[in-house]
């Protein structure tokens, strides 16, 4: 299981990640345990396996108003459906994928999987518990949720 | 009578991302005048693929990638030509490997998230500008 300071990994990433990508900073909340085994998903959740030295998952999960807003402020046109999706895994890569400075390179992160509420069971938590991180983005609020054994 | 410097011509550039939104931002985001994207690929299959047609001088190479991963499409592309420019734009953060990826014959490299200012820094330090 995470311990205090691998959530700070996956915090300052967060942090880091909306503050370069769109220009507006982020806020966290307290990360909290999930005991409850269903997955905590929004309209959409971009999913990275992890393998190598640790196993498990992490994933960003955000409402649609929020993924278009932050298209906006990446200057891209087109929110519509295809660069939605896209764009919540490439958070979720992107936080992943950063970890892998305090992690190490056997810190394997897949590409990543996109789950809408059809078919959320893909993003629930498999092994271990997971550490849900809270995001205020703007007027939005969204989540990383990291499972790692 | 001095001679008048020929223009530079710009160089070709391909954009190699599995992620569109990532593809455009690179597309739109830079503003350097020596460089002209010619091509975007969304794997390193695709990638290596569009190089033999294209050859292009310039590369921004994502490491993440399904069918073919960056490292992999940077050791093809180097043999197929070894001047070319490789600039790897990846989330991979850890320093063993953006060594691995120097390596195998990139040129530079721009760890994700990024801001306008460093993508073309990145780049204009690339094309020795």
């Amino acid at each position: 299981m995470l311990d205090a300071e691998e959530v700070r990994t996956f915090v300052q990433g967060t942090v880091h990640f909306f503050e370069t990508a769109t220009g507006h900073p982020a806020t966290v909340g307290s990360p909290y345990l999930c005991i409850d085994k269903s997955a905590v998903v929004q309209d959409y959740a971009g999913v990275i396996g992890i393998s190598g030295n640790r196993e498990g998952k992490v994933y960003f999960t955000a409402p649609r108003g929020m993924l278009s807003v932050m298209l906006m402020c990446m200057n891209e046109t087109d929110t519509g459906e295809q660069n939605v999706r896209d764009l919540v895994g490439e958070v979720a890569n992107t936080i992943s994928g950063n970890a892998r400075r305090d992690f190490g390179r056997n810190f394997i992160i897949s590409t990543p999987t996109i789950c809408d509420r059809t078919n959320a069971a893909q993003a629930a938590a498999t092994t271990g518990r997971s550490f849900v991180i809270p995001i205020n983005w703007r007027s939005y609020a969204a989540n990383v949720v990291v499972c790692l054994q | 009578m001095s001679a008048v410097p020929k223009p530079r011509q710009p160089l070709r550039m391909m954009i190699v991302d599995d992620s569109n939104v990532m593809r455009r931002r690179i597309e739109r985001s830079q503003q350097n005048d020596l460089l002209e994207v010619v091509a975007t690929a969304v794997n390193g299959l695709d990638a290596v693929e569009k190089f033999k047609q294209l050859q292009p001088d310039v590369l921004t190479l994502d490491l993440t990638m399904p069918e073919m991963d960056g490292i992999e499409c940077v050791e093809h592309i180097i043999k197929l030509k070894p001047d070319v420019l490789i600039l790897v734009v990846s989330a991979l953060a850890d320093k063993a490997t953006a060594v691995e990826a120097i390596e195998k014959g990139a040129n530079g490299f721009l760890c994700k998230p990024f801001t306008d200012d460093q993508l073309n820094e990145a780049l204009a330090e690339l094309i020795g500008e």
